[in-house]
């Protein structure tokens, strides 16, 4: 065979492997894989890359319920016509029914598969005296509805008139399905307690919440919990007071890890990421993910935390702690929890008791 | 020997493969260590590159060198299979994640602590630079052995430059090893990552900027410099030294290439100068940026704009205000 067909043969075979190559590479890809949506000044990246794949899937997945036929709001108070009501005592007979149908669907339609904690309103009551308050989902729901009224009344700067029911966490599960215990599941660690080999002070490991980084898995302990400072860029030009460690500055970064995954957006979503700690030029969003911050830290410390002596010990987590909220516990992924379904709107009920 | 009977050349994809008696090099004065006589051939190196392997030199310094590394090596090795309990099947699933830590920041720059608290660390690290000074000393006295220049260790200098920066030197100036770059493939980027966000941004930094410059800068001379010479190697041009004392056929026509296209041309000697230190001053400009960092400058976002080194945009969105700054903020 002369050299020449032989490097024709040469040249054919890469030809062909090259092909092959594009056209599987080409076959990972969908059409179009990505949608980019600028939200900055030209030519700065300030942009939201989204795949339109994964948008469709989550808003298949955020659908709201169906609405409860509004009630009659007139007639005797719900706390004059039953026995025990502490909270929801100041709606109408039907819209406190109402509710407790509503309340029914969004966190124990079926129960807890495997338990015999019981499935729908028997989850929370005593079916033969509806006011016995011996069962902990019972204590646990009567603190759930002040919750909520607290954060569709005092935190509209975060839940705007949107606002929130059971159903933009519990989406029809008796345990919200994205919370957090103090360690943020990272597994038991030799080291835990002195050992002398191996700590890996709460990071290096996928983190299940922090975006599978190796960044601390639980941000959430120090900032969210016990309020420590997220803010950890340098305040000025030039050094003039010790500044934070880059370790406290990786926990911010798990933080804020979580927010994005939670919400599904880039860090350009809230920030201008020339300069993630400057407000001049940071989109508006950032404004109401500080709210955001701030609404958590309250609930956390004032309704969900202290539920650690109201739940049986297997609800727990490995600390003792009770499950907690955070981003995605209401977001799931999305950047509207629910798509944006106006919780508050169609269910007044769960807005500021009435006088 | 060296006639050009054919234009087949001994490079990467030569189909031809030259095999002599060893070549066990120029004679040179006697070391502690006789130097290796042992020389063998390996087929598949010689489509690379040289068929004959070795002799090879350890030496005091090799010697010490790997022994100071297999101790770092086996140090964070052993702290990363300890995080995962002893277990080998998450120590290969999670190993891009494991990490050795470095101190914690309240012992400051104490170095006797609790190994669990950063002692590992601290020891890996004496090891790990010991390991890389000895390392030097060899190419050190290695190329002095052959009367070579030094430029080799030199240049390996300014990589030990950087590394001792991050690790050793800009820790001592913060007054706390914790500010020392964990061991671990992802623990290191994302410290990386979270030291860019706490100074403010790292690209404002102009002397990361140079680093990026000479970086690329080297990048491009490699490819630059590599195409010359491979497309004049048919006319003799990969005997580089030899033509820079006597100018021949191929380096003319490189150099005319080089005109006809941008105007000017590096010499055959000039170009490896141009290589080296754009090579050599990547590490030693990103050296000063790292120590600068922390030290000199606490946000390089906030300093150029101050120098006008970073520009402004103009606003898109509605300006908005930081909330802790307004009344009632909780």
């Amino acid at each position: 065979m002369s050299t020449q067909i032989k490097s024709s043969i040469r040249f054919g075979a890469i030809a062909a492997m090259s092909l092959g190559l594009g056209l599987l590479l080409a076959g990972c890809q969908q059409n179009p894989p990505e949608a980019t949506q600028q939200n900055g000044y030209r030519g700065v990246a300030l942009e939201q890359v989204q795949s339109p794949k994964i948008l469709a899937k989550l808003a298949e997945a955020n659908q709201a319920p169906e609405v409860v036929p509004p009630g009659d709001r007139t007639g005797p108070r719900a706390s004059q016509v039953y026995q025990n009501v502490k909270v929801l005592g100041d709606l109408s007979e039907t819209e406190f029914t109402r509710i407790m149908v509503a309340m029914t669907g969004w966190v124990a339609p079926g129960g807890v598969s495997g338990s015999d904690e019981g499935q729908g309103c028997s989850y929370c009551h005593n079916l033969n005296n509806m006011a016995d308050e011996s069962k902990y989902q019972y204590q646990t729901a009567r603190r759930m509805i002040q919750m909520t009224r607290e954060i569709n009344s005092n935190w509209t700067n975060h839940v705007g008139a949107t606002g929130v029911s059971c159903y933009t966490c519990h989406r029809g599960n008796p345990i919200p399905a994205q919370t957090w215990f103090t360690g943020g599941g990272h597994p038991k660690n030799l080291a835990d307690g002195g050992g002398w080999i191996g700590a890996n002070n709460g990071q290096n490991l996928a983190g299940k919440h922090v975006g599978r980084a190796s960044l601390p898995a639980d941000p959430f302990t120090p900032l969210i919990q016990y309020a420590e400072t997220i803010r950890v860029t340098g305040k000025t030009a030039l050094p003039t007071a010790k500044g934070e460690t880059i370790a406290v500055a990786e926990r911010t970064n798990a933080l804020m890890n979580h927010m994005s995954e939670s919400l599904g957006v880039n860090c350009t979503f809230c920030h201008n990421s020339r300069a993630f700690a400057e407000w001049k030029d940071a989109p508006p969003q950032r404004v109401n993910a500080f709210h955001g911050i701030r609404m958590l830290r309250e609930i956390n410390a004032n309704y969900l935390a202290p539920l650690n002596t109201t739940y049986p010990a297997t609800k727990l987590g490995p600390e003792g702690d009770a499950a907690k909220a955070y981003c995605a516990t209401c977001h799931q992924g999305a950047q509207k929890p629910v798509n944006g379904a106006p919780m508050l709107g169609e269910y007044p009920e769960l807005g500021a008791p009435r006088p | 020997m060296g006639l050009l009977t054919t234009i087949d050349y001994q490079n990467i994809f030569t189909r031809v493969q030259v095999r002599g008696p060893d070549d066990l090099g120029v004679p040179i004065a006697k070391g502690i260590y006789e130097r290796g006589t042992k020389a063998s051939h390996n087929y598949w190196f010689g489509k690379i590159g040289d068929a004959q392997v070795g002799p090879f030199y350890l030496g005091v310094w090799g010697l010490l060198s790997i022994a100071c590394g297999i101790i770092a090596f086996e140090i964070i090795g052993l702290n990363m299979l300890a995080s995962v309990n002893w277990d080998p099947v998450q120590f290969i699933r999670q190993l891009f994640w494991l990490g050795l830590e470095p101190p914690l920041a309240k012992h400051g720059l104490n170095p006797f602590i609790p190994l669990n608290e950063g002692g590992w660390f601290l020891m890996t690290g004496l090891f790990f630079t010991l390991s890389v000074l000895f390392w030097w000393a060899r190419t050190y006295t290695r190329a002095r052995a052959l009367g070579m220049g030094t430029h080799v260790p030199w240049a390996f200098a300014a990589a030990i430059w950087l590394m001792l920066v991050l690790g050793f030197i800009r820790p001592v100036a913060m007054g706390c090893w914790c500010e020392a770059v964990p061991y671990g493939i992802f623990p290191h980027l994302d410290w990386v990552q979270a030291f860019s966000i706490r100074y403010g941004n790292l690209h404002y930094n102009p002397f990361h900027a140079f680093s990026i410059v000479f970086l690329y800068g080297s990048v491009l001379l490699f490819a630059m410099h590599a195409g010359t010479i491979l497309a004049v190697t048919r006319y003799g041009g990969e005997r580089e030294i030899e033509q820079i004392v006597d100018r021949g056929t191929a380096s003319e026509r490189a150099a005319l290439f080089w005109r006809w296209t941008m105007g000017f041309n590096a010499s055959m000697e000039s170009i490896h100068r141009w290589a080296w230190w754009f090579a050599v001053l990547t590490p030693i400009t990103g050296g000063i940026g790292i120590l600068l960092t922390g030290t000199v400058v606490d946000n390089w976002y906030l300093w150029a704009q101050h120098y006008g080194f970073a520009p402004s945009y103009p606003p898109v969105n509605p300006p908005v205000v930081d909330p802790a700054l307004l009344p009632g903020a909780r």
